[in-house]
C-alpha cells in the first residue's frame, strides 16, 4: 500500500502491519519533552500514579525554558519540580539555565530529535521537528505522564494535506513567510488533526532552519504535524556541529494519498505580516505601514536561530533604533548566542540600541521581558499573537519574520526590509 | 453521566491564551486557575459562572497551546461540560485524558446564553431545555470511549498494564 512519510513513521513504531487515516494506534516513543509550564503538572500525574520509574532515562527531554531565568517565586519552585525529577530519575536531556536553550531549536541543535523519529511533547510547537523528517506532535502534560511511563502514546493516524511550493523565493522571504502565507490561506483550523507536508522546488532549496519555521507554525494553521521530507539540506545538519544523528529517512510514495493538495508560486509570496489577533490574518508587510509599534521582538521557537539572527543584523548594521520602540532579541540557544557573540551581531544589535538577553519564551507568551503594556502594540517573530499573547488584553502583536521585525525597530512602525537599506 | 446547567455561550477560535491567560501558568492549583478563566474575554465570568454550569462554543474550541492548565481553569471554575460545534487537537485529547467531558455538535446557532441544558453522555445527546430542543453529538471512536470509560488516560495504562511490550 503507497503511504505518506507520516504514515511511514508511524507504522514504523507500532507492531501493525499496515495503517491508514483513522486507526487509532498505540506507538513507541523516541523522545517525550515537557518544560517548566507543562511538566510540573506531567510529573505529579505521574507520581500519583505510584510510578517508580521512567520508561528510559535516555528518551525523555525537560527544558526549563518558559518562564526562566526565574521570573518570580512560583515560576521558580515549578523549575525546580524539573529539576528535582530529573536529578531522581537521572534524566539525560535535562537543560539548566546557561546551557538551556528554547526547547525547540535546543533539542535539534543538541542531536536529540533526528529524521523518522516519534516524538512527543506537552508544548504545542512540538511539531517543529517535522523539518528534519520525524513525526512530531504536542500533547498534554497528561499525555507526557503515559508516556514517561509507559515509553507509548494513543494517536489518530492523520490524513495528509500536502502543500506545493514553486517558484522562487524573492528577496527577504523565507520559511515564515510561506508559512504566515499558508494559513492565511487555509485559516486557524485549515488543517484541524491533520498532518501537514510542505514540498516543491522552493522547500528542497530552503535552508533547515527556515524549514523549522514552518514546521513549528503547522499548529497554528490546526495541524497535528507538520513534515518535510529529509534530504541532503537534512543530512548535513544532523551532522554539523558535532551531531551525530543517524535517523532514517523515510519518503512519501510517489501514489501516496492526501485528502487535499495545495499549490502555491513562492516567487509571488512578499514579506508578511500576520494582523492581530490570529495567525491567519496575513498579507504583505507593506500594506501595514501605518501601524506603529513600541515592540519589536526577535527570537522564539520559531525564529531565534542563527540565520534569523544574522538577517536582522543585517538590517540593523549602522542604523538605531527609532526612540519610540524597543528592540528585545533573544537568541533561541546558548549555542546560537554565543556564536551572535562570536560573529558580531551581539555588537550590532547593542549598537543600534536593543536589548539583547540569554535564551528564553520570554514574552512570546507574555511571561517576561517584555511584556506588553495597555494599547501597545509589538511586531514579533514569534508564532502567535492571540488577544493578550503578549501581555494586557488590549495590546496588539503583529507577526513576521526576522528582516520585518528589524526594519520596524528602526522605522518605528512597521516597514519591509528595502525601506532602511 | 448526565449533567444539567446554564450555558455560558462563546465564539469561534476561543484560544488557551483566553481559556487561562499564560500569566497564570505559575501554578496548577485548579481552583486558583479558576478564578481567572476567560476573564480575557469576560473579566466577570469567574465570578457569574456557578457550578455546573455548560460553556457552548463555536469551532476550533481550544486553539493554541497545549497547556493542561486550560481544563484545569474550566474545570476550577466549576463548568461541568464543553460542548463546541469542534475541538482544537489537543484540547480536545487533553480534555478526553483529563476527564473533561466535551462533546462536538454540528451546529449550535440555536443555542444561546442563558438557556438550560441536559446532557446525557453516555447517548451524546444535549436537551434544550428552554427551547425543548434535542441536538445529537457526533458519536466518540470507539478507543476514546475506552479511556473516558476508565476514567482518563493514566487510568487506563494502569489497567494495560505491560501495554508497552504489545504496542499495536
Amino acid at each position: 500500500m503507497p503511504y505518506t512519510i507520516t504514515e511511514k513513521i508511524l507504522l514504523a513504531h507500532t507492531d501493525k502491519k499496515s495503517i491508514s487515516p483513522g486507526d487509532f494506534i498505540y506507538a513507541r516513543l523516541d523522545m517525550a519533552l515537557g518544560n517548566d509550564i507543562t511538566a510540573p503538572i506531567a510529573i505529579k500525574e505521574f507520581e500519583s500514579t505510584g510510578a517508580r520509574k521512567v520508561f528510559d532515562r535516555k528518551k525523555i527531554a525537560l527544558v526549563p525554558d518558559h518562564f526562566t531565568p526565574g521570573k518570580d517565586r512560583k515560576s521558580a519552585d515549578q523549575a525546580k519540580i524539573l529539576q528535582r525529577f530529573a536529578i531522581k530519575h537521572r534524566i539525560k536531556n535535562y537543560f539548566e539555565i546557561g546551557r538551556m536553550g528554547v526547547e525547540h531549536a535546543l533539542l535539534p541543535e543538541q542531536g536529540i530529535v533526528g529524521p523518522g523519529d516519534l516524538i512527543i511533547g506537552a508544548d504545542s510547537h512540538t511539531c517543529t521537528y517535522g523539518a528534519l523528517g520525524a513525526f512530531s506532535t504536542g500533547v498534554g502534560s497528561t499525555d507526557l505522564a503515559a508516556g514517561f511511563i509507559t515509553g507509548c502514546v494513543w494517536l489518530k493516524v492523520p490524513e495528509t494535506i500536502k502543500f506545493v511550493f514553486k517558484g522562487r523565493l524573492g528577496k527577504w522571504v523565507g520559511g515564515k513567510d510561506l508559512i504566515l502565507h499558508t494559513i492565511g490561506d487555509i485559516g486557524v483550523d485549515g488543517a484541524l488533526y491533520k498532518a501537514m507536508e510542505f514540498t516543491g522546488e522552493v522547500i528542497r532549496g530552503l535552508p533547515i532552519d527556515d524549514r523549522f519555521s514552518m514546521c513549528n507554525m503547522a499548529i497554528e494553521a490546526g495541524g497535528k504535524s507538520g513534515i518535510i521530507e529529509p534530504d541532503e539540506v537534512t543530512r548535513k545538519y544532523i551532522r554539523g556541529e558535532g551531531r551525530r544523528v543517524k535517523g532514517v529517512f523515510f519518503k512519501s510514495d510517489k501514489d501516496a494519498r492526501y485528502c487535499d493538495v495545495r499549490e502555491y508560486d513562492a516567487g509571488k509570496i512578499e514579506p508578511q505580516v500576520s494582523a492581530p489577533h490570529l495567525p491567519s490574518n496575513a498579507g504583505p508587510a507593506r500594506k501595514f505601514k501605518k501601524v506603529s509599534v513600541d515592540q519589536s521582538v526577535i527570537g522564539s521557537c520559531t525564529n531565534g536561530r542563527i540565520s534569523d539572527l544574522r538577517i536582522a543584523a543585517k538590517v540593523l548594521k549602522g542604523k538605531k533604533v527609532n526612540s519610540r520602540t524597543r528592540l528585545i532579541i533573544l537568541p533561541a540557544t546558548q549555542r546560537i548566542y554565543l556564536q551572535a557573540v562570536n560573529e558580531g551581531l551581539a555588537q550590532i544589535f547593542l549598537n543600534a540600541g536593543g536589548v539583547f538577553s540569554t535564551p528564553s519564551c520570554g514574552p512570546c507568551l507574555g511571561g517576561h521581558l517584555g511584556v506588553l503594556g495597555k494599547g501597545e502594540a509589538a511586531i514579533a517573530t514569534t508564532n502567535r499573537n492571540f488577544r493578550g499573547r503578549m501581555g494586557h488584553p488590549d495590546s496588539e502583536v503583529y507577526l513576521s519574520n526576522p528582516a520585518v521585525a528589524a526594519a520596524s525597530a528602526i522605522k518605528g512602525r512597521i516597514a519591509h526590509p528595502d525601506e532602511v537599506r | 453521566m448526565k449533567f444539567k446547567g446554564k450555558v455560558w455561550k462563546f465564539r469561534d477560535d476561543v484560544n488557551t491564551d483566553e481559556i487561562i491567560p499564560a500569566r497564570f501558568l505559575n501554578t496548577q492549583d485548579a481552583r486558583e486557575l479558576g478564578e481567572h478563566c476567560m476573564e480575557d474575554i469576560d473579566a466577570d465570568f469567574p465570578k457569574k459562572v456557578s457550578r455546573g454550569d455548560i460553556i457552548v462554543a463555536g469551532k476550533n474550541f481550544g486553539c493554541g497551546s497545549s497547556r493542561e492548565h486550560a481544563q484545569l481553569a474550566i474545570k476550577g471554575a466549576g463548568v461541568s461540560c464543553v460542548i463546541a460545534e469542534s475541538f482544537a487537537r489537543i484540547f480536545y485529547r487533553n480534555s478526553i485524558n483529563m476527564g473533561l467531558p466535551i462533546l462536538e455538535v454540528k451546529d449550535l446557532s440555536g443555542i444561546k446564553e442563558g438557556d438550560y441544558l441536559e446532557i446525557d453522555l453516555d447517548k451524546g445527546s444535549v436537551l434544550n431545555l428552554s427551547e425543548n430542543r434535542l441536538y445529537k453529538a457526533l458519536p466518540l471512536p470507539k478507543f476514546i470511549q475506552e479511556v473516558i470509560r476508565s476514567g482518563g488516560l493514566l487510568k487506563w495504562i494502569k489497567e494495560k498494564k505491560g501495554v508497552k511490550k504489545n504496542a499495536k
